[in-house]
């Protein structure tokens, strides 16, 4: 693990370093060394980032401006093609308005029933236990594998949703749910929720274990009602823990392909994809199969998603908490 | 806990709410078990059943042979190796270069430590998903494609971030004073870390590990685009061959996809526990 622990106690003699005793001005020279053991302990980590995370980061931007050939043969600089042949693709403004319409239809309504979710899972009752452990399937399950179940589950001619809702008279006839353009986007937007609901529960679930039980007899003491309890004790004693789901939602919906590719793997053209699996269909599945602009393509989506991140961080004003 | 318990007329609502809470469980477990339950049901039934239209819920015909059938394939066998080396090889490599990392960035004050943490968030955004071309790319330079290493080291990078954010809350935890005693007693820095904080962290460890194991287990664009050789693809790909153009067993597809699930359900119901605790180190400073 450590490859080389003399070094490290050569490199950082006397006591360990203390952050009030920094603050208060230790000599530089000791901060430096200490700066330079600490580089021993950062190092597997650094070079785990640097060559698989960095490098492809840097692969990929070089490639963003290449003129490839169909077998993705480098054949020369392409300047911003690639840029503006993406920007320029028939298939982008549906792709972006996927994007947003994806990231908004699942985070908000997952964040939501998480909400009520994590709150239910909270109170005791018998078989808690069992519902709990209910509740992690879908998240221990793979995306793709739930993807694929779903696939069927939806499916026209043979899915059980179908035999359900006709039963139910909910519908009158069968309902191509992964075909019929106006319900394709509604149905993987369910799977989405489905799907990311358990994480974010146990996310907020850890944030209202971590709220003692005093604040809540103060709160009876002073004769709050139960959601006046909710909205000025419960919701800004979770906010950290929200801002944490709401932040890592954002991040992996928005980076999420297996859903999105598996369910809509039966339709032709770019109509329901999202700009993760457009990417991908660009890079490897597309008839044009062009490395470049797939490579611009996913140089933009890492833009977008720290444009996004950032954007909500500014809305919900994240320093207040560390303040 | 007391907080949303609705005020109705106490006497009603006391003998009343125990088998209200259970119930609305019991339904709220439902929800999340169904589509499970019916992938079982598919997996009990012969392939040709499964496509039957109306569909069914209980199978028409049990066949009770599908797992073993399943089991016995060596198809399945390599993926499940495939899947098991890819998984325990990453999460080592993920803890190896965690717990130094988080250790000294919880525990000392140097220059570059934020430029560091900001780092390990910064990759968080990176999706192998978003870099797999670049990935690709510079495995195709390295003659990397289509080899286990290339799979570890891309899991072992993008499941680190989460593994250092961990173990951070939970080496910042530790009482001063245990480290302190522990290099009065002349331990070095490394053998205290080893010895005396791992010990103290066991949750943390655990949750790290159950957590990168499971992300890889579970890993599926880039082992999609970076293994073409059919048996050294992962499970999660791999079953893909169940359900082609050419063969449609959705029974066998499913058995497989279960065998997939079931371990890890296991590994999770054993740290729910930690997992509750284990995200709040994460989130509340």
């Amino acid at each position: 693990m450590v490859s080389a622990p003399d070094l490290v106690r050569v490199a950082a003699p006397g006591p360990p370093a203390e952050t009030a005793r920094h603050r208060a001005g230790t000599p530089r020279r000791r901060q430096r060394a200490m700066g330079r053991a600490a580089l021993w302990w950062l190092s597997p980590a650094l070079l785990l980032i640097g060559g698989v995370v960095i490098y492809p980061a840097i692969e990929l931007i070089d490639a963003s401006f290449g003129r490839y050939s169909i077998t993705g043969l480098r054949l020369g600089p392409a300047g911003d093609a690639n840029y503006t042949n993406v920007l320029a693709h028939p298939a982008t403004p549906a792709v972006l308005t996927n994007t947003l319409v994806w990231v908004v239809a699942v985070v908000v309504p997952t964040i939501l029933l998480s909400l009520a979710l994590a709150q239910f899972l909270s109170l005791e009752f018998a078989g808690r236990r069992i519902v709990r452990w209910a509740v992690l399937v879908p998240w221990a399950a793979s995306l793709v594998i739930t993807s694929r179940l779903f696939t069927l589950l939806f499916d026209y001619y043979h899915g059980i949703l179908n035999r359900l809702l006709l039963a139910l008279h909910v519908v009158g006839r069968p309902v191509d749910w992964l075909g019929d353009d106006r319900f394709t986007m509604l149905s993987i937007v369910t799977v989405g929720v489905f799907v990311t609901v358990p994480f974010t529960t146990y996310v907020l679930l850890a944030g209202l274990n971590a709220i003692p039980e005093e604040v809540y007899e103060a709160a009876r003491i002073d004769g709050a009602g139960w959601w006046q309890t909710y909205r000025h004790v419960t919701l800004p004693l979770l906010r950290p823990a929200l801002l944490v789901a709401a932040v890592l939602n954002i991040i992996y919906v928005f980076n999420s392909f297996p859903v999105v590719y598996t369910l809509n793997d039966r339709n032709p053209g770019f109509s329901h994809d999202t700009s993760i699996t457009f990417m991908y269909k660009l890079a490897f599945k597309s008839a044009d199969h062009d490395v470049g602009m797939a490579a611009a393509a996913g140089v933009m989506n890492v833009a977008l998603i720290l444009v996004a991140v950032v954007i909500y961080l500014r809305l919900v004003d994240w320093r207040k908490d560390h303040s | 806990m007391t907080a949303v318990a609705p005020t109705h007329p106490p006497g009603l609502w006391r003998r009343l709410r125990p088998r209200v809470l259970s119930l609305t469980g019991i339904l709220i477990g439902t929800v999340f078990l169904a589509p499970y339950a019916v992938m079982l049901l598919d997996a009990l039934r012969p392939a040709a059943d499964v496509l039957q239209s109306p569909p069914t819920l209980l199978p028409r015909h049990w066949q009770l042979s599908t797992f073993g059938d399943v089991l016995a394939d060596l198809r399945f066998r390599s993926w499940l190796t495939t899947s098991v080396i890819v998984a325990v090889t990453s999460t080592a490599i993920v803890i190896a270069a965690a717990v130094p990392a988080a250790y000294v960035t919880a525990r000392h004050r140097f220059p570059g430590r934020t430029a560091f943490l900001l780092l390990v968030l910064v990759t968080q955004l990176f999706s192998p998903t978003s870099l797999v071309v670049g990935l690709y790319r510079e495995f195709f330079q390295l003659n990397l494609v289509n080899t286990y290493l290339a799979i570890i080291l891309t899991n072992a990078a993008f499941n680190l971030a989460f593994a250092v954010w961990i173990l951070h809350g939970f080496f910042a935890s530790v009482p001063k004073e245990v480290e302190e005693a522990a290099e009065l007693d002349g331990c070095s820095r490394p053998r205290t870390v080893l010895r005396v904080m791992l010990p103290l962290i066991r949750p943390g460890i655990v949750t790290a590990v159950i957590f990168s194991f499971i992300a890889a287990w579970n890993e599926y664009v880039v082992a999609l685009t970076l293994m073409q050789d059919d048996s050294k693809k992962p499970l999660n790909v791999g079953i893909n061959a169940y359900v082609t153009g050419y063969e449609q067993h959705w029974d066998q597809m499913f058995a497989a996809s279960l065998l997939a699930i079931v371990p890890v359900v296991v590994l999770f119901v054993m740290i729910e526990k930690h997992l509750v605790g284990g995200l709040t180190a994460g989130s509340v400073k």
